[in-house]
């Protein structure tokens, strides 16, 4: 059976081919941090499986990584590689050699984890467990990308070692931004650890008139947009936001219909999720992948859509939730 | 109630508005957050541990890389362009928006891995809207084409944010239906995913409206140049996206 830990465990190996490239390359700083990486990659499930059995140690080891990781990014040690346009002629050259032929291994990502996600049911009724049950459209994604690789390497006439290195080469070019998704999952984690969120819906609800519909809306939809922004993500402002003052007011209160507060509650916060350097893997990755220089620019980009949905969402829950 | 570990929030706040590190700033904030909320060290490093590989899955994606990296040094940015150059009715506009439909169609259906930044805007989407831009003003400067590939990385988003909800399987519906659950509400998942449809619809019809906007605005530009007027004034964001280019050279 193909299990998640395999499919992290090719993740460590490409973090420690990177770490492998830039020793090479003497960037020692790049090295260190993605060596750190690939062993918490390679060590997570034995962390995991030791934090349920009691022994926290192998994960303060890993929070102790976590620190180092930061403050290697926070150093300003990390060089990003940029791409060069050195190799435009051989690229252009190679483009018109092999035409949309191209295009063929990019595509094998999708249509590869499409046609397993559609396989998997017939595989579950004939009782073939291929895929790992938890996170299964994790290990397709991981088994199309080998696919893909594997397409790609023999359309190029490319070794696998090449295929590493140019991974590896992208994993520079984005550098700490990479990590930025699994630091702020963690950071909601502590946040919800420490009651951060309740001390946020205590005092969101400490400040609206509550005899007020509208009043109430307009709290739970800006609690919702708001907690997301702090936190980079709706699915930790819900609970918080929701317990704190939708269930209480909205639907306690003035008797909205559960199931619409619920869903555009959550929609009020991808609003915010739109608009925050916090939702690390939707706003910051994409700048350091296609290399902009305004950090910012793809929340520029949002926002006017964002704030207009956002808007348009409150007139939904209003109408909606209390006919 | 302690209301102390929210200085962690005003850390994090603090740190984005001065642009420093954001994994540095991620990281202090959580220190600080689990010390003022008097968590232990040992503690704190083991919450810190196990929370981090316990989201291993967000990294995932970086197995796209090899491929993509591959395909890029063989010309797959370069054939892109060629090829939307090539499909004279295909427009920046339309390019953008069928994307957009088709990204919510198919995070409809729960398949939200099968496009993204690694997979699609970096290698197809981007190097796609910056051609079709091309074809209305060939010479498009780098502020510009910043902005086009910032376009294409939103349309992502929005088309996976509000399309992803509709789907009942989705992490969303059913932290909604597990919340309510918990406080003694029962209901069907179908009967909150329902509730998303107005919201996509609204999403698609706002983002296909800028992007026309948009591409209005590339128009524009280039028939003033035309009529010999030189170029309009620069929008806003310039003089902070030179800035950064600045603080960029001090890193």
């Amino acid at each position: 059976m193909l299990r998640i830990e395999y499919v992290y465990w090719l993740c460590g190996a490409l973090f420690l081919a990177t770490g492998a490239f830039d020793l090479a390359s003497r960037r020692y700083a790049s090295a260190a941090f993605w060596a750190i990486l690939s062993a918490c990659f390679f060590g997570g499930d034995a962390i995991e499986a030791a934090a349920a059995a009691g022994n926290a140690l192998p994960a303060q080891l890993c929070g102790i990584g976590v620190i180092a990781l930061a403050l290697i990014a926070g150093s300003g040690a990390l060089k990003r590689r940029t791409s060069s346009d050195d190799d435009l002629p051989q690229r252009r050259a190679s483009a018109e050699r092999l035409g949309n032929r191209l295009f063929l291994p990019a595509l094998a990502i999708p249509f590869v984890t499409l046609a397993l996600v559609l396989v998997l049911p017939y595989l579950k009724q004939a009782n073939l467990d291929v895929f790992d049950t938890r996170q299964t459209t994790l290990v397709v994604l991981g088994v199309a990308c080998v696919i893909a690789a594997l397409a790609a390497m023999a359309l190029t006439r490319a070794t696998p070692l090449a295929a590493f290195r140019e991974g590896s080469r992208l994993l520079d070019a984005l550098s700490w931004a990479a990590l930025l998704p699994m630091l702020l999952a963690t950071l909601g984690a502590v946040f919800a650890k420490t009651g951060v969120g309740d001390a946020v819906a205590q005092i969101v609800s400490a400040a609206i008139p509550t005899q007020s519909r509208d009043a109430c809306v307009l709290a739970y939809g800006l609690g919702m947009a708001l907690f997301t922004i702090i936190m980079g993500n709706a699915f930790a402002a819900f609970p918080v936001i929701t317990a704190g003052v939708g269930l209480p007011l909205l639907i306690g209160q003035h008797h909205g219909h559960a199931a619409v507060v619920g869903a555009l509650g959550m929609l009020c916060g991808y609003c915010g999720t739109l608009l925050t350097p916090m939702a690390a893997n939707f706003n910051i990755v994409p700048v350091a992948l296609l290399e902009l220089r305004d950090p910012n620019a793809v929340i520029r980009a949002q926002w006017p859509t964002a704030v207009v949905l956002f808007a348009t969402n409150l007139l939904l829950l209003d109408w909606l939730a209390f006919r | 109630m302690n209301y102390w570990p929210l200085l962690g929030v005003a850390i994090v706040v603090a740190g984005f508005a001065w642009r420093l590190n954001p994994a540095l700033v991620v990281v202090t904030a959580g220190i600080a957050s689990g010390l003022l909320a008097g968590l232990a060290v040992p503690d704190l490093l083991a919450l810190l541990g196990r929370s981090f590989v316990s989201n291993r899955t967000l990294l995932v994606i970086v197995l796209t890389l090899p491929t993509i990296g591959l395909l890029e040094r063989a010309g797959l940015r370069e054939r892109a362009h060629a090829w939307i150059l090539g499909l004279r009715r295909l427009t920046f506009a339309r390019l953008l928006i069928a994307y957009l439909g088709l990204r919510q169609i198919v995070s409809m259906f729960g398949l939200t891995n099968v496009a993204g930044h690694a997979q699609t805007v970096r290698p197809l989407l981007a190097p796609m809207a910056e051609a079709a831009a091309g074809k209305i003003d060939p010479a498009l400067d780098d502020v510009e084409l910043e902005r086009i590939k910032a376009l294409a990385a939103a349309t992502d988003n929005v088309g996976l944010f509000f399309g992803e909800d509709v789907f009942i399987a989705f992490g969303a519906v059913l932290l909604i239906q597990a919340f309510f659950s918990q406080h003694g509400i029962e209901m069907d998942p179908r009967s909150i995913a329902i509730w998303a449809l107005p919201t996509a619809i609204a999403a698609f019809v706002i983002h296909a409206l800028r992007i026309v906007w948009f591409q209005r605005g590339i128009g524009k530009r280039s028939s003033i140049e035309k009529c010999g007027q030189g170029r309009p004034p620069l929008d806003s964001s310039d003089p902070e996206s030179i800035a950064q280019e600045t603080s960029d050279a001090a890193h």
